[in-house]
Parts: C-alpha cells; structure tokens; sequence
C-alpha cells in the first residue's frame, strides 16, 4: 500500500499551516483533510491551556487583529486565534502484520512474564493498566509481546517517556526487537518529524502534535517530572491516544492519586516487587547529617557524611552524593575535591552532564555530587549514593525511592549502600523506606527472591 | 479564581510570597521574573564604550568603534548605542523564544527600562523587518519592544528581503550594500535627531547602514537603544 505524503504526515497528527511543507498547501482542501480553530473559547486546541494567565494578545500583522495567542507551547511554534488546525479524517495508514513478528530470543523471569501476559490481556480487552514495577525490574523486555498484539491488529503504539535520554536509550533496543516495522523516535533534535510510523517513541512534548493517533499508549515514568507536573503534557497524552485506546502507565512510584485508584480497583494493576536478578533492593538508612549547611558555609563536610564517604573512598566504590541546590552543591564541591580529586558535579543545565557520567562509568571519576536530575534512568555497577539535606521538599517519598533504587542493580553487585542524611526526619523518608520494605517483603512471600 | 499567584514571565513558575513589610505594603514593584530567571540576565553597568556599550575596564572608545570611525561613509552613521543586558546564554534563548517562536508578551520584561533608557530625540523608529520576515513572525520585535514601553514611534525605513545575517561574518555584514530604503511616507529627516530601536546590538553593521541612509537624508544626530548586545 502506497500513501501520499500527505496522508503519512497528517494520519494521527493535528499540524499548523507553518508544520506542513509549503508544497502540500495547495492539497489542502481534500475532503479527506478535516480543519479546526487552534483556540476555541479562550483555550488552546493544542496543549489545552486555558489558563489566562498564559494565554496573550499581540497585534498580529497576519489577521490585522489583536490576535490571542497561547504561551503555554510556544516552544513548538506559535498558536494563535486566527491558526488553523489540520488533522487527516479519511482513511487510516495499514501495514502487513506478518512484518510486526517480534525477533527477540530473551527469556522473561516469572514476575516479567506475568506483566507481559497482563499488558497484552490489557491491549486485548482495551484497559487501562497500571504496572508498577520497582527500579531494576526490567521494564522494557515487558512491553514487548503487547506491541506485537497490537501491531498484528493493525493497532499504531506509542512508547512516551518525559526525557529525551530515555527516548535515545529506547530506539536501537525497539529498531532490533521489530527490524521489519518502521520505528520514529521524536525529541526536540530528532529530523524524521514527518514520516509515518506504527510505533512512534516520543517525548510527551512531541507528543502535542498527535490527536487520535495511537490505539496502544506506553507511558513510561508517568511519575516524573515535567509529565506529573505539566497539565497541558497530560492533555497531550490523552488527546494522542485514541478514544478506546489501552493505556499502559510504567512506574516504580506511581503518586498518591493511582495508588489510591488502583487499591480501590479503579485501575487495574499488577505489581513487580523483585528486580530481575532476584536479590532485595538494599534497605536505605535514615542518618542524622546535623546542620549541614551551616557545615558548607563553615568549608567542612558534614562530619556524618564525611565518615561515610572516607569508608567508601577507601572501598573504591563509586558513589552519587544527591544535594536540594546547585548553589549549595557549587559551594561544596572545592571542599570534597579536597578529599578525592576524582570528584565532579552535574545538573541539569550541565552541557557535560552525559561526559561525567561515562568518565564515572570508565572509572576515571569515583564519586559525582548531582541535583535530583541523576535520580532515574542511570545504572552504575556498585554505586553507593547519599542524600544531604533530605528533609528538603524536593525530596519526595518518589524522589527518594528512585534514588535508593540506583543501587545494587547489577547482577555481580547486588548490594550497596543509599543514606539519607537530614537535619530534621520527615514522612517522606519514612515512607520511602517503608515502601522499599513492603516490596521486598511481597517478592519474598510470592517466592521470587533467591 | 481570586488571587492566583503570578507567574514568571520566562519559566511559567508560579511566585512565592513576597516577603518582608515592603512586599506586603506594596512599595516594591514585584518582577515579573522569578529569582532564577533574573539571576541569568546580565546588566550592562559601569564603564562601556561610549558610542556602542560595549563593558570595558574603563570609559573610552572601544576597538571596534575606533575602526568603524575609520571606514569612509560608514563612519559617523551611528552617534550612540544604548544596550542594556549582555547577550548571554540566557539573553540568547529569552530572545529566541521572543523573536523566533514569536512570544510577544515577552517585550514587557523590558518596557519600563527602554522607555528610561531612551534618549531624548526628535522621532523614534523601530528597525523594519524585510516583508518576508513580517509574514513569517508577525510582528516586529523592534516595534514590540517600543510599544512595550509605550513610545510613540513612526515607520521610516523599509527593509530589503536578503538571506540571513545572523549567519554571516562581519567582513560580510559589513560589505553587504545597503539592506535599508527611506519609507515612502517617511517624515522628514532633515536636521533632526532620530532614535532607532532594535533587539540586539551585534556587529552594530544594520544600525549603521540604517544611520547612513538617515543622515544621507539630512539627520542631526542618530543614536539607539537595544536590550541585548
């Protein structure tokens, strides 16, 4: 089956005039091409924001008016009142399903299997699934057979995650898993944002320019931020999926609001507890740290930190130190370089940020000094992390619980130490622990530690 | 829904509380940045150069000026150049999101101080986008800026469509032959002293040859304001 162009660019895709390249304008006017109003009483048909506080006006030279606009996704091109939506209304991209064959040889542990089958009982049945599954459980092997199901079907799947690094991890393991199915990965550098593919791997803010696209929606760490935090990311999300979609929310700790709807059997849900080399997540401490700041503003390292760090300097282990500040953490890295040369910082704005973790993969650096932007998404052989100032806000139970589950991730080096330091307990430290602990304490009643 | 927080300009945050007694009676003027986003802005104070802005270690003529002064008929086109902020990282992307993605609303964070800022002068003109820029944008960022901080400016030059500056070398920018016509309902020039507005000053070449072509028409005097250079 051959499409247009056009047909593979707007099937699934609401775009603005200025996103479609200038040689389709003519082919516009199809019966096959629907259109809307970008703003429609004072909300954005794209990101939903109607908030009025983000929505302007500016005297637009290309309607003459005083023309509304919506700052909420400015980043992806301008939306204003006089802006057209265009969407594709005839009939749907199809692909052989014989090409959807899953090539993948690797064997599933009891627990993984069992959220396999869910997940495809979830693509057969069109629900809502919940798989809450604890840092270093093997959650990508898992979706696997469900994108076969739904693919077969004839169903387009969308794997979402909040970060582009998660996005570039993902591609080349789902490129060799489905060889014969075109795979698109979209985050803000990527160049193929106009092809058509059935399984689209994208960054929720990519996903702003999807409506009723997907039949099978992934959404990978619906806790993190900015997903959790951005309400038009949501509305993104939604309006991406198609009406009756499955949808599939991957999470080590899902927030309050679909705990509660799952232990209400609001949501369905199935829980993995043990990490796939069958060993407990390493039980974190809570650990007086004194008056830390006052440590960093006097040139000294915490004396609690300090006699944790001198024993693993020595054991030569690597080791994350999690601080609620840059500043503060600028403030203190002269004072930790004073102990250990082969110690560095990063944050979020860190253009070196990928560098320094690979130089501490490499061995070149033991310990880096982070902001919470380190707390997901990287496995270390070995590590050991702390957390100063726990007590901040920042630090929620979630924060605190991915930021345990750093360590002992790999199979040779099950074990690890993760401390968190305060200068005051709160309940989310409580909480944090006593989650890890009933995860632990499930994987050991259903059998799946060794 | 009564008393909703205000929220950064830039990032969207909602404030936190103004605290302490001058917050609450009113008497400061609240940003309309959050703290993080003011601390990337870097203002231009102390000593600069006194014909383009340029910070220096002590008032004079920077090297470039002494240059420009040394090329004939481009010279004397240009009096004075008043820019507020450095064009940093941050100013970079502030300004990218303004001019490319188009959020006007962001020419209010400067309204206030361009209008202090500005010189006395007879006429103010924001410096025109080619007709294919205008299309594409929609608005005029100069003029955003002006009317912004609420001057009263008038169209007096027309720009030429050519391919990108912002992608050329200086040698380039500044062979290029004039980019700039006087608009055909221009006021008239002659004698007087004109103020030109613009986003970034960069090379100073397009507010030169904009300044070459008033004073080919007769200008006293012509100076300008730009929030980044």
């Amino acid at each position: 089956m051959v499409y247009t162009p056009l047909h593979s660019l707007l099937s699934g895709r609401e775009l603005l005039l200025q996103e479609i390249p200038s040689e389709f304008h003519d082919s516009l006017q199809s019966p096959d091409i629907y259109t809307m109003k970008a703003i429609e009483q004072n909300a954005c048909r794209r990101c939903g924001n109607s908030d009025p506080r983000l929505l302007a006006r500016f005297p637009h030279q290309a309607c003459g008016t005083d023309c509304l606009y919506c700052r909420k996704c400015i980043m992806m091109g301008r939306v204003s009142a006089c802006s057209t939506l265009y969407g594709w209304g005839g009939s749907p991209v199809e692909w052989d399903s014989a090409e959807a064959k899953l090539s993948w040889d690797g064997v599933l542990s009891p627990s993984q299997a069992e959220a396999s089958k869910a997940i495809v009982q979830a693509v057969q049945e069109k629900a809502e699934l919940l798989v809450w599954a604890v840092c270093g459980a093997g959650k990508t092997e898992m979706v696997f057979a469900g994108i076969e199901e739904a693919l077969k079907d004839g169903k387009r799947v969308c794997i979402a995650a909040p970060r582009t690094d998660v996005i570039l991890e993902l591609e080349p393991r789902l490129k060799a898993v489905f060889p014969h199915i075109p795979v698109i990965a979209l985050h803000g550098q990527s160049t193929e944002k106009h092809a058509f593919a059935p399984l689209v791997l994208s960054t929720v803010h990519q996903l702003l320019r999807y409506a009723n696209a997907f039949d099978l929606m992934i959404i990978d760490e619906v806790d993190a931020f900015p997903f959790s935090f951005d309400s038009s990311l949501q509305f993104a999300a939604q309006k991406a999926g198609k009406k009756d979609s499955t949808r599939i929310y991957l999470t080590a700790t899902p927030s309050a609001d679909y705990q509660r709807r799952f232990r209400k059997g609001e949501l369905r849900g199935v829980i993995l507890p043990a990490r796939f080399h069958r060993k407990p997540i390493p039980m974190p401490e809570i650990r007086w740290g004194g008056n830390w700041q006052k440590s960093i503003q006097k040139k000294q390292i915490p004396s609690p930190l300090l006699s944790w760090l001198t024993a693993i300097i020595k054991k030569q282990e690597p080791f994350f130190i999690f601080f609620p500040h840059i500043d503060l953490m600028k403030e203190a890295l002269p004072l930790f370089r004073g102990l250990s040369l082969s110690i560095d910082s990063v944050h979020a704005d860190d253009p070196a940020r990928r560098e320094k973790v690979m130089k501490l993969r490499g061995g070149e650096l033991q310990g880096l000094l982070t902001t919470t932007i380190l707390e997901r998404g990287v496995t270390i052989p070995k590590l050991n992390v702390a957390v100063i100032g726990a007590e901040n806000d920042l630090f929620t139970e979630a924060a605190l619980v991915q930021i345990a589950g750093r360590v002992g991730r790999a199979k040779e080096h099950p074990a690890g130490e993760a401390i968190f330091f305060h200068y005051g307990k709160t309940e989310e430290m409580k909480a944090a622990v006593k989650q890890i602990m009933r995860m632990n304490e499930e994987a050991r009643k259903r059998g799946l530690l060794d | 829904m009564f008393f909703q927080k205000e929220l950064c300009l830039y990032c969207h945050m909602p404030f936190e509380e103004q605290t302490g007694w001058a917050g609450l009676l009113f008497l400061t003027e609240p940003d309309l940045l959050c703290e993080g986003c003011r601390s990337g802005l870097a203002p231009i104070h102390g000593n600069r150069c006194d014909r383009c802005s340029r910070p220096m270690h002590e008032q004079g003529r920077c090297q470039d000026c002494i240059r420009w002064e040394e090329t004939p008929s481009i010279g004397g086109a240009l009096d004075k150049n008043i820019s507020l902020y450095t064009y940093n990282s941050f100013m970079k992307e502030y300004i990218a999101r303004f001019k490319y993605r188009g959020d006007y609303e962001l020419a209010r964070l400067f309204g206030e101080e361009i209008r202090k800022a500005a010189p006395k002068a007879d006429m103010i003109l924001p410096v025109p986008l080619s007709e294919e820029r205008m299309r594409e944008r929609g608005f005029n960022q100069a003029r955003a800026l002006g009317e912004m901080a609420g001057l009263k400016m008038q169209e007096g030059l027309v720009r030429m469509h050519s391919e990108k500056q912002a992608k050329m070398t200086r040698r380039e920018r500044i062979e290029r032959r004039q980019v700039f016509e006087i608009h055909p309902d221009a006021p008239v020039f002659r004698g007087k002293t004109i103020l030109l507005i613009d986003d970034i000053y960069t090379t100073g070449t397009t507010l030169r040859q904009a300044g070459i072509l008033l004073k080919e028409a007769g200008a006293r005097r012509v100076l300008s304001v730009t929030i980044a250079r």
